[in-house]
């Protein structure tokens, strides 16, 4: 497995030569997304298609009295008015969430959050049937909320899932992952421990599309068809079948062009089974599509963890081990997805890129009157703060000590030769060789220079900070003896089809929502079985038409999907080469692959292209003995083993001393995702993310009040970061090739989500240094900034 | 889609015409000029009209800046955008383009005007404090052709009110001109289109001796509405300019503002602010009068 050569161009340069396989190429969507031609789920428009919208509860908690529709349903141009008890009737009032708890689609005895489903209605178009919501009469008996998460397990606290049997308390569940006796003796016994109290406040994907679906239910047929705004296609179908009882082979859901996912679109929305019910009941295709305000509030959010961090180290700066205790913000409803033995998700990669003696975490979720959701946001499930969590406490530990951070860093990595390497919470590292990575990153930024430099400003008072961070990512879930979601394995299908002229098509389970699947898998195709990127259609997004498999979120797409692809490629060429060995007349061991064509070994005048043994495939004549016609195949692949990528990010950021406005003066990413196969689309993530994490780091969080209003219901109030908030990205690159995957690569769809965050923090915090600050929770709006510069930091929850 | 309860519309003829369908179909009936802070409330239905009247065919006749020798008139459907691009609007009174740059963004300034901006009166509006920085006076017409001029101290009745009656409407914005001038705008935003967190213009007219004839400070965002502070520009008149003199003013600034804790920022960070842009806003001004 070798890295591939990648010219440096500048981002925007197609290559010319356009690689057949690997390298930098413009994506194949792209004419078609920039043209405006996409087609997203607000633009299916079907013959006598109504429409739907639903009314939500204003208030946090509060007993649904009494619903009175009769006003609604006598409005011109309404067909349908439902209500939780409606549903209950048809036994659709609950549906299950993706971690095994209950969802209420409408509200039946009690609203849970604000902006929770309480009835819907379907009207000739979209204007009457929000028109009509004004005119359903709910009566509330408001109840007590809770809303500070620190209080939900308190004595007296309002109960807020009295739906659950025998439900007490507002807990939700217990975990812990690593050896707290062993990790206590460790704390014991050593030099320097540093603690801190560490919050990743609730924050939203806000992606460009809102959530939205268009039901389609033919009563002759039995069929259901449903286009949706899904992530996860197939899983959503089985889901679909499991709560609506309809037949799966009956239930076709398409996810059309995505306009962003970032985790957002993983769920299963009350908005998508209103839809569906909507259509059963007025025989009409029925479209939801809901707005900006609707999207803020009630979908699944991200984070909400405050965490207390703790490391211990020697003197000299070796860490021995880290631990720490989380309270999580689950909301009203256990609404996380992932995998069902993972109900933290993959936070037990806390233990970050470090050698570590013991290690230990304890968790408890809880219930609060918010919004469900949990994991979202491009967070490779918890990792984002898990990495928070380690990369700050390892720059408090590196403050503690009056030692470099850089410096520190490197003295912990876990060494190239101790790979694979098991973590002390129980994960293996498949590979890794962080020092380049991290050198390399100091080039770019000058790491020397930054630090001079800062000196010399900190004299004149003036504030420099730099920050680091370094992570490691596990990414491409996963291995189906320990990862499922709802039962359902996480493995992925793929076929591959070689048409006549030597054409191909090959279909996905995954589902890109701006990631640029439509090329990049047709460059691993390509790089297999030497057929142009442009001869190979990526059939994707619909049930009917493609393979088995889980959808795309948590970085998976290119681990799991990619290797199979990959591997149907090399099933589809060994079938060629056989076929190939009867063409030129020579065993298949006289064969030799020159990508593209088989060549006779020693003798390269005699060679066949792959697309001449397409046509022979399904020409006439006979093929050799026992090999069917055609140039097709299909697998399941498993994953062995989650894929590891890492990267080191340096920030470099000034502070207005008078307003205490943080500006992001550089930003280097140095990434290694392993093999890498289109270089352009993976800094186009890299960029993304970076972006993400500004906003994150800056200004981003969803608020509430104390009677539970959400205080970030519009992109007035919910900030997301814009072009002129950002610098010039710095990017650079290492290949450490992922020793499971077929082709070596490792994902890298969230890393700079994940990666980036801390490093603005650390630059922040070490701006503020003069100001003996340690620490400061996001979002660094100037006004919380300007707290800390006074001493006075306080969490934002 | 945000989708607004049903309302009727129609697009102005004529400002008379205007101001006719004002006055007969009262309170249910607003101008939209920009749009851009009544279709969005509309679209939340934080407000709801029954009749929306279209000024914008009427930018031909409202939509202008006139440099005069001792006084700038604005017609009310000046957009954001004309104010940014003019530079004898510039020359006569930079603030306007400090502030025009740091408000929302090219898609908002194309459409939002100075009137809109100054009749939605919100108290974070950087027109609204530009211009009580500037001293202006508004003119409001009513009903067969009755024009009265009002001073925004009068104009702003209170956060998102304003002189402007029923069957009324605001035209023109006129802003004095005087000798040995220099302004200047500095906005505190969490992010580049964000509304204030606080934001501060200043205005000052240095006399031949080089002391301060007269100086006046404008605040957004830190209180019901912006605010002219008259304290300041009585310490500030007759004095030499200095760096403690600025001191004193940002001093008067804070003390005298009187901000909310929101999202945006604590109360004390805005007063905090109130006094460091007041004194930056100043700084400037007074070197951009001396240059
Ligand atoms: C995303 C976004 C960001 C923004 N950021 C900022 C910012 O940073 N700073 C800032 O100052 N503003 C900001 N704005 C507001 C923007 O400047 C608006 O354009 C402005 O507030 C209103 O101007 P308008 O012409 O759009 O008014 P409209 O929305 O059309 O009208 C506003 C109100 O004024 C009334 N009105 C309008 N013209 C007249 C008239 N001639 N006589 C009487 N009444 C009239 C209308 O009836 C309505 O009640 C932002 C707006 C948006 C959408």
């Amino acid at each position: 497995m070798t890295a591939v050569q990648e010219p440096r161009t500048s981002t925007f340069d197609d290559n010319d030569q356009k690689p057949v396989g690997f390298g930098r190429m413009l994506r194949k969507e792209d004419p078609r997304l920039l043209r405006g031609r996409g087609r997203f789920t607000d633009d299916v428009q079907l013959p006598g298609m109504l429409h739907l919208a639903i009314l939500r509860s204003p208030f946090a908690h509060a007993r649904v009295v009494s619903v009175d529709t009769s006003a609604a349903e006598a409005a011109p141009g309404i067909r349908a008015v439902v209500t939780g008890a409606k549903l209950a009737e048809l036994g659709l009032a609950w549906m299950p969430t993706l971690s095994n708890d209950v969802q209420a689609v409408l509200a039946t005895d009690k609203v849970r959050f604000q902006g929770q489903e309480v009835a819907f209605v379907v009207a000739d178009d979209r204007y009457s049937a929000r028109d009509a919501l004004e005119l359903i009469d709910v009566e509330y008996e408001v109840l007590d909320p809770v809303i500070d998460v620190r209080q939900a397990l308190a004595p007296g606290a309002p109960l807020i899932r009295d739906d659950l049997d025998g439900k007490t308390d507002n807990h939700c569940f217990d975990w812990e992952t690593g050896d707290a006796d062993a990790t206590a003796a460790v704390f014991a016994r050593a030099d320097v421990v540093v603690q801190q109290d560490i919050v990743y406040p609730r924050v939203h994907p806000a992606p460009m599309e809102t959530c939205g679906a268009v039901a389609d239910f033919d009563a002759v047929e039995g069929k259901l068809k449903l286009w949706s705004t899904t992530q996860a296609p197939h899983a959503h179908r089985t889901l679909y079948a499991i709560v609506a009882g309809l037949p799966e082979h009956k239930i076709q859901v398409i996810a059309p062009d995505i306009g962003g996912g970032f985790g957002n679109k993983v769920p299963i929305y009350p908005g998508y089974v209103c839809a569906i019910v909507g259509s059963i009941v007025t025989g009409k295709p029925v479209k939801w599509m809901e707005d900006r305000s609707e999207n803020l509030i009630s979908t699944g959010f991200a984070r909400d963890y405050i965490m207390r961090g703790e490391i211990a180290a020697t003197r000299d700066g070796k860490i021995l081990a880290i631990r720490t205790n989380v309270l999580a913000d689950h909301g009203a409803f256990n609404g996380t997805a992932a995998p069902v033995k993972y109900p933290a998700g993959f936070f037990g990669v806390f233990t970050g890129s470090y050698d570590l003696e013991a290690a230990y975490c304890s968790m408890t979720a809880v219930y609060t009157n918010k919004a469900p959701g949990g994991v979202a946001y491009a967070c490779s499930f918890r990792i984002t703060e898990a990495v928070y969590l380690v990369e700050r406490i390892v720059d408090c530990l590196a403050a503690e000590l009056e030692m470099d951070p850089a410096e520190l860093r490197l003295k912990n990595f876990i060494q190239p030769d101790q790979f694979p390497y098991e973590t002390k919470t129980g994960w293996v590292y498949d590979s890794g060789n962080y020092e380049p990575t991290m050198r390399q990153a100091m080039d770019i930024a000058g790491y020397a220079q930054l630090r001079a430099e800062q000196a010399e400003k900190r004299s004149r008072g003036e504030l420099m900070g730099i920050g680091i961070s370094f992570f490691t990512e596990a990414v491409g879930a996963g291995p189906r003896k320990n990862m499922d979601i709802l039962g359902l394995g996480m493995a992925d299908g793929c076929e591959l089809r070689v048409h006549p002229t030597g054409k191909a098509v090959v279909r996905l389970s995954v589902k890109t929502q701006g990631q640029g699947h439509e090329t990049t898998f047709a460059q691993i195709v390509a790089e297999e079985i030497g057929i142009p990127p442009a001869d190979i259609e990526v059939v994707h997004g619909d049930t009917d038409q493609t393979p088995f498999g889980l959808g795309t979120y948590g970085s998976r797409s290119t681990p799991v999907s990619g290797a199979a692809a990959a591997l149907v490629a090399r099933k589809v060429r060994d079938k060629a080469q056989i076929i190939a060995s009867a063409m030129l007349e020579v065993t298949v061991a006289d064969l030799e692959w020159v990508k593209g064509s088989f060549q006779v070994k020693g003798d390269p005048g005699k060679s066949v292209t792959i697309q001449q043994i397409a046509m022979r495939a399904h020409g006439a004549g006979d093929l050799p003995e026992g090999i069917e016609g055609g140039l097709e195949a299909q697998i399941c692949y498993n994953p062995s083993n989650l894929t590891y990528p890492h990267g080191a990010y340096i920030c470099v950021v000034d502070i207005d001393p008078g307003t205490a406005q943080v500006k992001v003066r550089r930003f280097i990413a140095v990434d290694d995702c392993g093999t890498r196969i289109n270089p352009m689309i993976i800094e186009g993530q890299v960029h993304g993310g970076l972006t993400d994490g500004v906003g994150m780091a800056l200004m981003e969080m969803i608020a509430f009040d104390e009677d539970g209003n959400c205080l970030g219901a519009s992109l007035m109030d919910y900030l997301i970061p814009t072009a002129l908030e950002v610098p010039d990205w710095e990017t650079g690159y290492t290949v450490t090739p992922s020793p499971h995957h077929p082709i070596g690569a490792k994902g890298v769809g969230e890393s700079a989500t994940v990666g980036s965050p801390p490093a603005i923090v650390n630059a922040v915090v070490d701006a503020l240094k003069p100001y003996g600050v340690r620490h400061a929770d996001m979002p660094l709006t100037p006004s919380r900034v300007w707290d800390a510069m006074r001493g006075r930091a306080t969490p934002p929850i | 889609m945000q989708v607004p309860a049903p309302f009727e519309y129609e697009r102005a003829t004529s400002v008379d015409q205007a101001i006719g369908l004002l006055e007969r179909l009262g309170s249910s009936a607003r101008l939209v000029a920009g749009g851009h802070s009544l279709l969005p409330m509309m679209k939340l239905r934080l407000a709801t009209f029954d009749y929306l009247i279209d000024i914008n065919p009427l930018h031909a006749e409202l939509g202008y800046i006139r440099v005069g020798a001792g006084e700038v008139r604005i017609g009310a459907l000046t957009r954001h955008r004309e104010l940014l691009e003019s530079d004898e609007l510039a020359a006569a009174f930079p603030i306007f383009r400090d502030a025009e740059r740091v408000i929302a963004d090219p898609v908002v300034r194309n459409r939002g005007t100075l009137g809109g901006s100054l009749c939605q009166a919100d108290p974070s509006e950087d027109l609204s404090a530009v211009c009580t920085t500037l001293d202006a006076s508004c003119v409001i017409r009513g009903p067969g052709g009755a024009e009265r001029v009002v001073s925004m101290g009068e104009f702003h009745v209170g956060p998102y009110e304003t002189a402007v009656g029923d069957g009324e409407m605001l035209t023109e914005v006129r802003l004095p001109v005087r000798p040995g001038g220099g302004s200047a705008y500095v906005k505190v935003e969490r992010r580049a289109g964000d509304w204030a967190v606080v934001s501060a213009g200043a205005a000052v007219w240095l006399a031949p001796d080089g002391t301060i004839a007269d100086a006046r400070v404008g605040l957004a965002a830190v209180g019901p509405n912006t605010t002219g502070i008259p304290e300041i520009s009585a310490a500030l008149r007759g004095r030499e300019p200095a760096e403690k003199l600025y001191e004193q003013a940002g001093a008067i600034a804070a003390r005298s503002c009187d901000p909310a804790t929101d999202q945006r920022g604590s109360a004390d960070y805005k007063r905090h602010l109130a006094d460091e842009l007041t004194r930056r806003t100043l700084r400037t001004a007074v070197a951009r009068a001396r240059s």
